[in-house]
């Protein structure tokens, strides 16, 4: 196991010196550079341009600047804000426990209704339920998140009053946490939506594909019943491509969040995105590009060594 | 064949349903000129917020400025089709190109080309899309090739694996041992081949790319005003939203009625042209 744990953390390697080059091409791709905050000050000079551009290293060869900046990065120098010089990481690190509620609350809603959907549709496929889930799935998919978030927006919180229709807390209410979890529904449930359809999908073709296998036949024929069938049968076996959808689908889910967190004022690190977007805060946007990648990176390590841990094959292979 | 592929097809009602949709779309967009009743650009401020039907002549009412709903949303469907067909093609292209080249050469390339498909799938598209647009002045060229160059990883995916399924096929081996070229065999022998996968693949990524240039527009990244796209319209909407609701519905209901139509016809279409694709084996 441990040797499989060290290969798979080896082929992680590549893919953060891809995303490093990535995010640090991406920088230098901003109008005016890593200095164009300080073209934008008519106070500063020509000549202090030219300091600075010395004393970040930026006159130095290109290789030089991508080493120093990585080595930055992997020690947590994730630069500093053009407005108030706070540091890049210490920015985002705050606003992650807001998105990580978000996200957390919204992935499980969907998962349990979305795998339950799933695995009634395998069982019973073709059967008017089965149509009804696939077909709502692909109905849910092409949903725009932040039109189906004004949509709640207007039918809970203007017509019928029952939510607030933005922000984490009322003003002073800070501690209560029944407050928070009326702020949380809608947002929780726009942004569990298209994750549910998404999910239902997979575990219907997850549970149809280990349904058919020999040893679903054998146990049947030894008499067990359906809901034995399942659970102890079908639901090991169907697991594994789920587990690996939770890496795939990472991305997908910030970028969901990103949309919700905006409509709803939400204030987690998509909104920080954004805000920073507006504000031309480059250090900012590109600390959350790698962040999000990095998160990512690190989501798909852990979900694949949780597959190794439920299949001995996987780890021998 | 013909019959066979048609036969499948119409058995799916939604598929036929998405197929309906997107050819009356794809007819009003092309023909907006001659179908709008006024300009989608005109200003009234005599008549603002006119309500849907309330109005001859003003069908779905009008905006803030008095603009006919009917006109923009006619013209922004053909601003967010276009970005969403020549979004398709950038996408369809260079995963095309990118898979016929690590699933053909293999070795090396194969694994450097795989390598940079799964570093770019690292990255949420939204967050690549909005850093990218609010870097380079927006035009509807540069939100398309945006939106197409953040999104042909999986085509890539798709067309490596049949590549590397066919290669090893005997009209391949007959090609090579004739002395077609490595370029010759990938475009003229693989790339027919796997019309019917990236056909698929393609409709699908229309309708993802509809969707992606209505998050970057509504955040105010994508198609930038007066022009409307059904992304933009929302984002005025928005201001107006607790007493003038319609102008908020109207263009999110053209979203999702179009990307649900591509959804459903991409969906119909695999299980008409290859069964072997379908989700459910």
């Amino acid at each position: 196991m441990l040797s499989y744990v060290g290969r798979r953390v080896l082929q992680s390697v590549p893919l953060l010196i891809g995303v490093s080059i990535i995010g640090f091409a991406l920088m230098h791709l901003a109008p005016g550079g890593p200095l164009a905050v300080y073209t934008l000050n008519p106070t500063i000079t020509n000549q202090d341009i030219e300091r600075i551009r010395i004393v970040l290293g930026l006159d130095q060869p290109v290789h030089i600047q991508y080493f120093k900046w990585a080595s930055g990065m992997a020690t947590g120098n994730w630069g500093y804000t053009f407005f108030g010089g706070r540091p890049v990481l210490g920015v985002i690190l705050e606003r992650m426990p807001a998105t990580f509620l978000l996200m957390g609350s919204a992935l499980s809603l969907a998962i349990l209704i979305g795998c339950t959907i799933g695995v009634l549709g395998a069982v019973r496929r073709y059967s008017v339920f089965d149509m009804m889930a696939t077909s709502g799935a692909m109905v849910a998919l092409s949903f725009p998140t932040f039109w189906f978030g004004l949509m709640a927006i207007y039918l809970f919180a203007i017509k019928l009053g029952w939510l607030p229709s933005g922000g984490m807390y009322e003003l002073g209410e800070e501690d209560n946490l029944l407050d928070l979890v009326r702020h949380l529904i809608l947002p929780c449930l726009v942004l569990a939506l298209v994750i549910t359809a998404v999910w239902s999908r997979y575990t219907r073709s997850a549970f149809l594909e280990v349904m058919h296998q020999d040893y679903m036949r054998t146990a049947k024929a030894k008499g067990l019943r359906a809901p034995a069938r399942l659970l102890r049968h079908a639901l090991p076996n169907a697991l594994k491509p789920l587990i690996a959808l939770l890496g795939i689908e990472l991305p997908a889910l910030f970028s969901g969040a990103l949309v919700t967190e905006t409509i709803f004022g939400w204030p987690g690190m998509g909104r920080l995105f954004v805000d920073a977007l507006n504000m031309k805060e480059y250090p900012v946007l590109m600390g959350m590009i790698m962040f999000t990648a990095l998160f990512v990176i690190v989501g798909n390590l852990v979900a694949d060594i949780l597959i190794a841990l439920l299949d001995p094959r996987v780890r021998l292979s | 064949m013909r019959v066979g592929v048609w036969g499948r097809f119409r058995r799916h009602p939604l598929a036929v349903f998405g197929f309906v949709t997107v050819a009356v779309l794809c007819l009003a967009a092309l023909f907006s000129p001659f179908i709008a009743p006024h300009d989608p650009l005109l200003l009234d401020t005599s008549r603002r917020f006119v309500a849907p039907f309330a109005r001859a002549g003003f069908v779905l009412g009008t905006d803030e400025l008095g603009r006919d709903t009917l006109s923009r949303l006619l013209y922004g469907g053909r601003i967010s089709l276009t970005v969403g067909l020549v979004a398709m093609v950038t996408t369809v292209v260079t995963g095309a190109v990118i898979g016929l080249l690590a699933g053909y050469l293999g070795g090396l390339i194969d694994t450097l080309l795989m390598r940079f498909v799964d570093t770019m799938l690292c990255f949420p598209q939204i967050f690549l899309l909005l850093v990218i647009a609010a870097f380079v002045p927006p035009s509807l060229i540069s939100i398309a090739l945006i939106i197409g160059l953040t999104s042909w990883m999986e085509v890539s995916r798709i067309v490596r694996a049949e590549i590397l399924h066919l290669k090893e096929q005997d009209f391949v081996q007959a090609a090579r041992a004739l002395g077609a070229s490595g370029g010759r065999i990938m475009f003229q022998e693989l790339l027919p081949n796997i019309a019917a996968p990236l056909l698929v693949a393609a409709t699908l990524r229309v309708a993802s790319a509809v969707l992606a240039e209505s998050y970057i527009s509504y955040l105010g990244y994508g198609v930038q005003p007066p022009l409307a796209s059904w992304g933009n319209m929302l984002t005025n909407a928005q201001g107006y939203f607790d007493t003038v609701p319609w102008l908020a519905i109207l263009p999110g209901a053209m979203i999702t009625l179009t990307v649900m139509g591509f959804n459903f016809l991409g969906d119909g279409l695999r299980d008409a042209l290859d069964p072997r694709l379908r989700m459910d084996k």
